[in-house]
């Protein structure tokens, strides 16, 4: 029996709050996690398939253009090659979050350097490596493809357009004016588990096991591009080696595998090398940006102007949305947003960890920063004048709006010294340090969402859903939620994701995650619990449920009457995605020291406070918040994505020449939870926090950077050679 | 040349290719996946295994050269039922997030702490002799080889300089 509910009005009832278990939000360990540490959770390349072949993906060495010949008999007679498929359904892109249609096909057809155009199949992974380097490929190319961001002319993105007053005005006539302009590098999400598959056939089955961040949309992508019916296909990712959107759409091993299997008559295997999840998955744009803050005397803001210029291949929907949160954060009546996109022949641009505020804030939070100093205003004085009452643009109310409390916890923590600030102020031998706050934003995303919830006759329950766990915890927090609901253990609850033999999740992306499964659970318990009360004769509402019995001292077991009691809570946002802006909101602070001969930058310490609805658990969501902080550090200082002018490749394609932040770049970090109920958000009254951890962090660094040293700089990652060319003598 | 390999203190034959890397021998032929791959070039650590108590990346070296050797994977270390302190230390306090780098964390932290008490010195160290101590920084540096893109760090630190503070 499935339950629907569609959401049109904020929910302030809060109904988690009044049950009785008392485990939502106890920062218990990962339910997965003793299988994590001790190696035995499976991740997709894993499974023991017998008589599995190896498939090794070549990629394109030239930038655009046909593949007219591939040489396949020379490599079919070198040892244990089993095939060599070019077939025209590969896929030779990655789909794009929540595409739910095959990506680009015809592996035949160049792009970009680096496409997928053959898989080589042979007995050993060896084998198929050998085999796949030695492949001879004859191209036709079509020369001068455009490579350049900046040497085409950008399409603008007109649903991202705002023209609201006359900005221009307003910054000739503003007391204080700040115009600045921003580049950031491409990143990549670098997810320490590579894209992996095994596809395996039975009849005109198949199954594939392949590290995927939203099988509810995947299923459908692989159909499509297979040209089959979805329920003949099962994708299982029981457990996700990262994803940070590289693993929202269907890669291409996995079509490859599945075609592969087909052909060679057995289950094949496909890892992408490290190089080729660099190439041939997703990049974030690079980002050409500019800042326009017009204020008056006292710092309140009166014109608000943000252009970016991002890129993507021809044909691809996706536009890295650098205005998300600009469109909200702050006031200031004339407004001029625009976006742009320069189509180019560098691989697939796509979502990487907060697509759009990861680049978006970093750029608006440093111009905020340059405006403080002009106005002679304390940094965090100055965001807490700007934040609106409403929508400056929509004219909608906020859903909920932590920003300002998040400031002032924040500050208080870190111990924010809002006394008169000029650079240079510190010297600790040959380091200059210096502190810098920034405000974060990421918009809040909900999506429609079905789990199964089934109360064991034996008491003990299980949740089923297709929804992955990538890290994020949602093993952990579906436990808890089930558990609060039906007075159980979480210990009693069995989840079980990642798999298409459940019911459709709402996938991880976006942040939306655990706020759209999270509420399907909880319809499928209120459900229950429906039933249980009127089995007791007690209205739900009034329902008691702790340890497995009721109030009434029945318990669970003898309630059941040897049966299992299962509903299917299905979750859908109505009217309330309309009626209100929602985003989780917070602040970072930082302490850097800059080294004065060398321009090396090390965090000495950071903090995050965040406000993002109920929190489900405060471990996992802690979690959350210092992996987003993390990449904060990596944004501001160490990774940039390099392409060769000549032909577009990705130069710095591994993880020796693309620096991640490494332990020793990473310092103590503090995170504050500014706990709140968000009745607009969904039903349980909570907002993702995937994201939020790293939407302007990069910010705080680079304003302490300037704090620390004088060297204000406008091109993010700020390397060595940067800050050393902006110190001032 | 005996041809055999220890482990986690059981012997096996060395594979027939001389191509396969430990890491693929380890995975592929014996089924031991609790070692990662993910990179396959050494710069990321996720591989890291114990041989003859030193912690090496299983993807930088080739099967055949460790005959005769003792390697101890994350299956060696613990098991669900067994687990090591480090292993239980790092489920407290939530050193990890998708998991994957976990295993090579774990090892990569086992052999490093012995390290310290044999007063190996390291980037981080004061002075290349005497007494070394596991400090934060040390540990910081110590484990630069292992990456996590979830951003664990902060509670990866956490977790090894509890386990630190307890066998001092």
């Amino acid at each position: 029996m499935t339950v629907h509910f569609k959401q049109d009005k904020p929910d302030d009832s809060n109904r988690l709050d009044g049950m009785k278990q008392g485990v939502l939000g106890k920062p218990l360990p990962r339910v997965e996690g003793m299988a994590k540490v001790t190696g035995t959770a499976p991740y997709s390349a894993e499974y023991p398939i017998t008589d599995c072949a190896e498939g090794v993906l070549v990629t394109s060495t030239i930038t655009r253009g046909k593949v007219l010949s591939i040489d396949k008999d020379a490599v079919l007679s070198m040892p244990g090659v089993l095939a060599v498929i070019d077939d025209p359904a590969m896929t030779t892109r990655a789909a794009q979050g929540t595409a739910d249609e095959a990506p680009q096909q015809e592996p035949g057809t160049v792009c970009y350097w680096g496409q997928p155009i053959a898989l080589v199949v042979a007995e050993t992974f060896e084998q198929a490596r050998d085999a796949a380097k030695h492949l001879g490929v004859e191209y036709r190319e079509d020369p001068d493809a455009p490579l350049d961001p900046q040497a085409v002319d950008g399409e603008e993105q007109e649903d991202e357009t705002v023209r609201q007053g006359d900005l221009e005005h307003a910054m000739a006539t503003a007391a204080h004016s700040v115009d600045v302009a921003y580049t950031t590098k491409g990143h990549a999400s670098a997810a320490m588990e590579p894209h992996a598959s095994i596809a395996q056939w039975d009849g005109d089955k198949l199954t594939v096991y392949a590290s995927l961040q939203m099988l509810n949309y995947n299923i459908s992508e692989l159909a499509d591009a297979l040209g089959m019916e979805e329920e003949n296909i099962r994708l299982v990712s029981r457990f996700v080696g990262g994803g940070f959107g590289s693993k929202l759409g269907v890669s291409e091993d996995v079509v490859a595998a599945a075609i592969a299997a087909k052909e060679v008559g057995r289950p094949v295997r496909v890892v992408l090398s490290r190089q080729q999840v660099f190439q041939c998955v997703m990049r974030r744009s690079e980002t050409k940006q500019r800042l326009r803050l017009a204020a008056d005397e006292s710092g309140k803001l009166i014109g608000f102007g943000h252009h970016a210029l991002v890129s993507n291949l021809p044909g691809e929907t996706f536009a890295e949305p650098v205005l998300q949160s600009s469109h909200f954060l702050y006031g200031g009546e004339n407004r001029d947003l625009m976006l742009e996109v320069a189509r180019i022949h560098r691989m697939t641009a796509g979502s990487v960890r907060a697509p759009g505020e990861a680049v978006g804030m970093p750029a608006l939070e440093g111009a905020m920063d340059v405006l403080a100093e002009k106005a002679g205003i304390d940094p965090v004085e100055l965001r807490l004048k700007n934040i609106p009452e409403e929508d400056p643009e929509e004219g909608l109310p906020f859903s909920s709006h932590k920003l300002a409390e998040c400031l002032k916890q924040g500050a208080e923590a870190f111990g924010w010294d809002s006394g008169p600030r000029s650079p240079r102020h510190t010297c600790e031998g040959e380091w200059w340090v210096g502190t810098g706050m920034a405000s974060a934003a990421r918009v809040h995303n909900i999506a429609e969402a079905t789990a199964r919830v089934t109360l064991k006759a034996d008491g003990s329950a299980v949740v089923e859903t297709d929804m992955t766990d990538i890290g994020t915890g949602t093993y952990t927090i579906l436990a808890q939620l089930a558990g609060e609901m039906l007075g159980l253990d979480p210990a009693q609850v069995l989840v079980e994701l990642g798999d298409t033999k459940h019911p459709r999740g709402p996938g991880s992306g976006g942040s939306w995650g655990a706020a759209s499964i999270g509420s399907a659970v909880y319809i499928a318990c209120k459900a229950i619990r429906e039933e249980l009360g009127q089995r007791l004769g007690v209205d739900e509402a009034e329902l008691e449920l702790k340890d497995g019995k009721a109030a009434s001292g029945e318990n669970l077991v003898s309630l059941l009457d040897g049966n299992d009691l299962s509903r299917e809570g299905h979750y859908e946002p109505g009217d309330i995605k309309d009626d209100f802006t929602a985003s989780g909101f917070g602040a970072f602070f930082a302490q850097v020291r800059v080294n004065r001969f060398t321009g090396e930058t090390r965090v000495d310490r950071m903090l995050g406070a965040f406000g993002f609805g109920r929190v489900l658990n405060h471990k996992t969501a802690r979690s959350q918040c210092l992996g987003g902080i993390t990449w904060s550090i990596g944004v501001a200082l160490t990774e940039a994505l390099e392409f060769d002018p000549r032909d577009g490749h990705l130069v710095n394609c591994d993880l020796a020449e693309y620096h991640v932040p490494v332990h020793r770049d990473v310092p103590d970090l503090e995170v504050v939870l500014v706990e709140e109920r968000d009745p607009a958000a969904s039903p349980i009254q909570a907002k993702g926090i995937g994201e939020l951890g790293m939407c302007g962090g990069a910010a705080a660094i680079a304003n302490a950077i300037y704090n620390a040293c004088g060297a204000r700089i406008f091109d993010y990652p700020m390397t060595p050679d940067r800050v050393l060319a902006a110190m001032p003598d | 040349m005996s041809d055999t390999i220890s482990v986690n203190g059981k012997q096996h034959s060395l594979p027939s290719d001389p191509r396969t890397s430990l890491l693929d021998f380890l995975r592929h032929d014996l089924g031991l996946t609790g070692t990662k791959k993910g990179c396959d070039h050494g710069q990321c650590g996720a591989c890291t295994v114990i041989i003859n108590g030193i912690r090496i990346n299983s993807c930088l070296t080739l099967a055949a050269m460790h005959d005769g050797d003792e390697v101890t994977t994350i299956e060696g270390l613990g098991t669900p039922e067994n687990p090591s302190v480090l292993q239980k230390a790092f489920l407290e306090h939530d050193g990890f997030q998708c998991g994957y780098c976990t295993p090579g964390q774990i090892c990569s932290a086992t052999a490093m702490l012995q390290e310290i008490a044999n007063n190996w010195p390291s980037d981080a160290s004061e002075s290349l002799e005497g007494e070394m101590a596991a400090t934060g920084e040390e540990i910081r540096e110590r484990m630069s080889g292992n990456l996590c893109r979830c951003g664990a760090y902060a509670n990866i630190v956490a977790a090894i300089s509890e386990v630190a503070e307890e066998s001092a």
